[in-house]
């Protein structure tokens, strides 16, 4: 397909994984941060074309896995509500909560449904006045403009049965967290190319100045990771951190300035927890107060309990906090694959398909 | 999750000025796609997420990363 096919081509990544043996003289330890280039490392087993002083540490890239239980809670005791359509993407639907999923809800008679977009749950807001239709807008920078797009349609359709029960994250504030740990392992990141679409490469700028790593903006396929790892261990190499764009067929430096507007007007920059790290100051978006009727918990609040953030790992055992942190990997974790499995998760990067340890356990670890 | 898709750009729809469509062929799958954010016509390639179009394909940039691959392996045979 085009746009894609010259980026997976053999002669390209063998290529790429040769002068990456030839740069690499020194040991280093790159993180990406995003679910689906997780999936194309784990897919394509890009670690094991590299040089083994090479490391690459899977960050917190997967909203679906960062998600707090308590907002999985709640999500399931909206779609319960009687004459309640509950939409999500398919990734949401097998995510433990504290006692269920929304699959086994719909098993019992719930009207969950998976959709492709948000823009979809509009159209059926529209075609069912008598329904309430709420959208679990879970995402990174990405995707939180396009629940606002579905969200001014509804708008503009006066339809006052949609509303969004919200889980936005912002990706910089993570990526600082992770740097400020006394003894951070990461060299260099390589930033999420859909998300820097989206917002521009500014604040990965500012944050390769202020911590002095590289930030390189890397694609999806396997060529374009190569690419964008072989961009990392140059500037290590010779001592430089700056932000570099290795996916600039897709990626201008001001991203999308639409989004950004929605973005703009419509959020407020919020505390945020993340599923097995814990809070991180300013990391996540909610609704401003002038759309609290699109705001599924507000609107739902009588028949709701507001999640409370619990601050650190919900599942004891589970170690997928500190793997997203830089500093495991998923071979430390002694229950991979035996006690936790995409049947029987213990946490969430094992159940969403771009999670870290359901990308390694499909690939057969 | 923040997965996206190139495809090409079949037909436009612009009957909701506040919601302009277009019909978007990914390699044989034709899906509708919201193309608001963007100024693009028939024939653009677009990255499609979520129902949404968050970017144009940038053809240039496409083949200078291209001849950069080539240029590095080159650079390895020296």
């Amino acid at each position: 397909m085009h746009y894609i096919d010259d980026y997976r081509n053999n002669d390209h990544i063998q290529a790429l994984v040769r002068a990456i043996e030839k740069e690499a003289v020194h040991s280093w330890q790159i993180m990406e941060i995003c679910g689906g280039q997780t999936h194309t490392i784990a897919r394509y087993r890009i670690e094991e074309m590299l040089p083994p002083a090479i490391r690459l540490l899977h960050g917190p890239g997967c909203p679906v896995c960062v998600t707090p239980e308590g907002t999985i809670d709640m999500a399931l005791e909206i779609a319960a509500l009687p004459n309640m359509i509950f939409t999500s993407f398919g990734d949401m639907m097998r995510v433990p909560g504290s006692k269920t999923d929304l699959l086994q809800l719909k098993a019992k008679g719930a009207d969950v449904r998976m959709l492709y977009s948000p823009l979809d749950a509009v159209k059926l807001a529209g075609d069912h006045p008598e329904k309430e239709i709420v959208f679990f807008a879970i995402g990174f920078e990405t995707t939180a403009p396009v629940y606002l797009t579905a969200l001014k349609e509804a708008e503009r359709r006066k339809l006052e049965n949609f509303s969004l029960l919200c889980s936005l994250f912002a990706v910089p504030p993570a990526i600082e967290m992770i740097l400020n740990q006394p003894d951070s392992h990461v060299n260099g990141f390589l930033t999420a190319g859909h998300v820097c679409a989206i917002t521009g490469n500014e604040a990965y700028k500012q944050l390769a100045v202020k911590y002095k790593r590289p930030m390189i903006v890397t694609g999806f396929e396997p060529a374009d990771l190569l690419f964008g790892i072989y961009k990392c261990i140059l500037q290590l190499e010779q001592g430089i951190a700056r932000l570099e764009n290795a996916y600039k067929r897709v990626v201008s430096e001001k991203g999308n300035p639409a989004a950004r507007k929605l973005m703009e007007e419509m959020l407020e920059p919020v505390d945020k927890e993340w599923r097995g790290i814990g809070q991180i100051s300013l990391s996540g978006f909610a609704l401003q107060e002038k759309y609290a009727q699109f705001d599924a918990v507000k609107k739902f609040s009588e028949y709701v309990k507001i999640a409370v953030s619990t601050g650190k790992n919900d599942e004891n055992r589970c170690i997928a906090g500190e793997i997203m942190k830089g500093n495991s990997q998923v071979s430390d974790c002694p229950y991979f694959g035996t006690v936790c499995n995409p049947e029987h998760p213990l946490g969430a990067p094992m159940v969403s398909a771009e999670g870290v340890c359901a990308a390694y356990y499909g690939v057969g670890g | 999750m923040c997965l996206a898709i190139p495809g090409r750009i079949i037909s436009i729809d612009e009957t909701i000025p506040e919601l302009k469509m277009a019909k978007v062929d990914f390699g044989g799958i034709v899906k509708p796609i919201c193309i608001q954010w963007l100024d693009v016509g028939i024939g653009d390639y677009v990255l499609a997420h979520a129902g949404m179009a968050i970017s144009q394909l940038d053809e240039r940039e496409a083949e200078q990363t291209l001849n950069d691959f080539d240029t590095i392996a080159r650079s390895i045979d020296n």
